[in-house]
């Protein structure tokens, strides 16, 4: 039985082990090849073909028709840029408005700090999606300084896809951890030396926050750019639509497959390009954040 | 040289509010900027968080409809008892004149019906207008539950299985995921890389792709098991089969987001000392001692904040209704979110949908604290 050499028995678990890492790969990867592979098939033939393996093999009549009437069906454009511009607006206010608040609650001293991060740290249970109705009425009354003077209500604008997502409890909890791990001697040292508490804040901490600074952007940013029930509620004029609530155009009289392979291939694409091309910062800020407990 | 006291006295009252009662003077500026970086963070979770909460609780007690020719009145805590009203009632078998049991044609025991106790029965004003949520036989009894809201009850019970399930079925596959990656093989990366990839696609474009997948006629995971049994397996319609239903989207949720757990899993598998797993090899530790004894209390922090996390996710389930079955079929997927948004905004019933928010923030708030309480640390010296 063990006549096996050491050498022969190691290379052997090897081999098993990238087996099993190839085997859970194709697991995880198997849906988005179907959906890039499907997306330049025709309607017909996707069908027939998800039936069988032939489902990810690119093959017979292989054209870019569902992108061109993808397009053709749904602004691609403006609402791409109208994701982005949402996206950044709500990832650089989100990072400066959370790291302030967490830098407040891990180096200075004032009076209500305990109550107002226990209130943070409660805020955190409520999933989004229960509020979205009473959200729904205040943003419907409150009030914006637009080019006719106070205007009421939010609906149907930019800012209200944005701004109620730029401050969040988990993000503010994220960089408070983040700080409070960082040594006191840092900010003791600049501020015998004359720092102000701002200069500190974004001369000292700031530059040392990069992981943190990633991952809350990098939740925010996936956050932002997959908007769908907000944006679907609040924004019914279509210049200003992200590009997620597209979707809805595909669902009409008849469904498109093709058009749709094709459509969630082009909002999911670039995503996993920034991903792929971070990846290792991606992950590794993650993982050195702190959200381990 | 000014005293402490004094400069409080001298101070505007807004200031004597912010800055700590034992404070010297040269602290004052720290907590007016204090209260100034934390303001305008805490000002928007006011303002789009704890007002929109507290107005669902409000509107919670009234009858508050988006439109309507009436005007909103109080009513108490009737939105909540239609949610929650849930009886347990025993059917008695029909009995003939000489008191023995009434069978059916096909020999099972007859019973009244049921409408005739739940229809303004006067002798049972407590069931009127219930409905069956389930029953089941007891003897010759028949004991039937009976809600008053039996969609809201199928809602909440499925959304507290798929938070039950999923929970540990994620974390735990996340974990083996991460026990599997961390080792230093080359390309290890690349396997990371590749099981984080689903958490960055929308889980709008992952249901709708997952509907195809999941498909009676010719899905491919039928196409796959179908090969994968050579043949042998029978076609199952996934999301149209009440019982493979909630099972379907379980599976798909965690297919989702388990790249993302396996990354804190990493994360805190790290910080545990090589020494410690030396140390336990020359004691002569195997594999499983190990993991037993070293790398599991060494992940209990994360062990609570992932398991934590997961089930407040889980109990805001709603994308994955809405995209692939819309609650259905019979209400297999019902979740609570899908519950509040549906009757909060389709149905423009304002008052109904901050109800069930409200119950849901009850139900995850308990969940939390009991969580909490369980996992707490028992050794904090």
């Amino acid at each position: 039985m063990t006549t096996m050499s050491w050498e022969t028995r190691h290379r052997l678990v090897i081999s098993l082990r990238y087996t099993l890492l190839i085997l859970i790969s194709a697991i995880f990867i198997f849906p988005i090849v179907f959906m890039v592979v499907s997306s330049l098939k025709p309607d017909l033939q996707l069908l027939r073909d998800s039936g069988s393996l032939l489902a990810f093999v690119p093959y017979g009549d292989i054209s870019l028709n569902n992108y061109a009437f993808a397009v053709e069906r749904v602004p691609v454009i403006q609402f791409a840029f109208n994701s982005i511009f949402t996206t950044v607006a709500a990832v650089l206010a989100s990072i400066l408005l959370n790291s302030m608040a967490a830098f407040s609650f891990a180096f200075l001293r004032w009076r209500g700090k305990k109550l107002m991060l226990t209130f943070i740290i409660a805020t955190f249970i409520v999933p989004f999606e229960v509020l979205v109705i009473p959200l729904l009425l205040v943003v419907n009354n409150l009030p914006w300084i637009g080019p006719e003077g106070i205007e009421i209500g939010w609906l149907n604008t930019y800012h209200v896809q944005i701004i109620p997502f730029i401050a969040d409890s988990l993000g503010i909890f994220l960089f408070y951890q983040y700080f409070r791990d960082l040594p006191d001697e840092l900010v003791e040292a600049a501020r015998i030396d004359g720092a102000s508490i701002w200069q500190i804040f974004t001369r000292i901490v700031m530059p040392i926050s990069g992981p943190i600074l990633a991952t809350v952007a990098i939740l925010k940013f996936l956050l932002m750019w997959n908007a769908y029930i907000w944006p679907l509620m609040t924004v019914r004029t279509e210049e200003l639509r992200p590009i997620m609530v597209g979707l809805q155009y595909f669902f009409q009289r008849y469904t498109y497959w093709g058009e749709i392979m094709a459509y969630l291939t082009l909002v999911t694409i670039p995503v996993l390009i920034f991903y792929l091309a971070l990846q290792r910062a991606f992950i590794e800020s993650i993982a050195t954040s702190g959200i381990k407990g | 040289m000014i005293s402490a006291s004094e400069t409080r006295k001298n101070a505007p009252l807004w200031v004597r509010l912010l800055i700590p009662k034992d404070a010297p003077l040269y602290q004052r500026n720290e907590a007016i900027a204090g209260w100034l970086m934390a303001f305008p963070a805490l000002l928007v979770l006011t303002i789009f968080l704890v007002i929109p909460f507290l107005m669902a609780f409000v509107m919670s007690f009234t009858n508050q409809r988006l439109v309507s020719p009436n005007p909103t009145e109080w009513v108490g805590m009737r939105n909540f008892e239609r949610l929650l009203t849930v009886r347990v009632f025993t059917l008695e078998p029909e009995r003939d004149d000489s008191g023995f049991i009434v069978y059916d044609d096909d020999g099972s025991i007859a019973y009244p019906r049921l409408r005739t106790f739940t229809r303004k029965n006067p002798d049972y004003p407590e069931l009127n207008g219930l409905r069956e949520f389930t029953s089941w036989q007891a003897g010759e009894n028949r004991t039937v539950i009976l809600a008053a809201d039996v969609v809201f009850l199928r809602a909440l019970i499925n959304t507290l299985i798929f938070a039950g399930v999923i929970a540990p079925l994620q974390g735990g596959l996340a974990l083996l995921l991460a026990l599997l990656l961390n080792q230093s093989l080359p390309f290890i990366n690349v396997f990371r890389a590749i099981y984080f990839a689903p958490v960055v696609v929308s889980m709008v474009v992952v249901s709708l792709l997952w509907r195809f997948i999941y498909d009676g006629e010719n899905g491919l995971l039928n196409t796959l098991l179908g090969i994968a049994s050579f043949g042998s397996f029978q076609p199952v319609d996934w999301l149209g089969n009440p019982y493979s239903a909630m099972p379907a989207m379980i599976a798909m949720s965690a297919w989702q987001a388990v790249g993302f757990h396996m990354v804190i899993w990493l994360a805190g598998l790290q910080t545990i000392p090589v020494s410690l797993y030396e140390a336990a090899g020359l004691d002569g530790a195997g594999a499983w001692q190990k993991f037993r004894y070293v790398t599991w209390p060494g992940l209990r922090n994360t062990a609570v904040l992932i398991l934590i996390v997961i089930v407040i996710q889980a109990m805001g389930l709603f994308v994955q209704v809405d995209v692939m079955t819309r609650g259905g079929p019979l209400d297999a997927t019902q979740s609570v979110v899908y519950q509040a948004v549906q009757r909060g905004y389709d149905k423009q019933d304002i008052a109904e949908g901050s109800a069930i928010s409200v119950v849901l923030f009850f139900v995850v708030l308990a969940i939390t604290i009991v969580n909490r309480y369980l996992t707490r640390d028992r050794d904090t010296s």
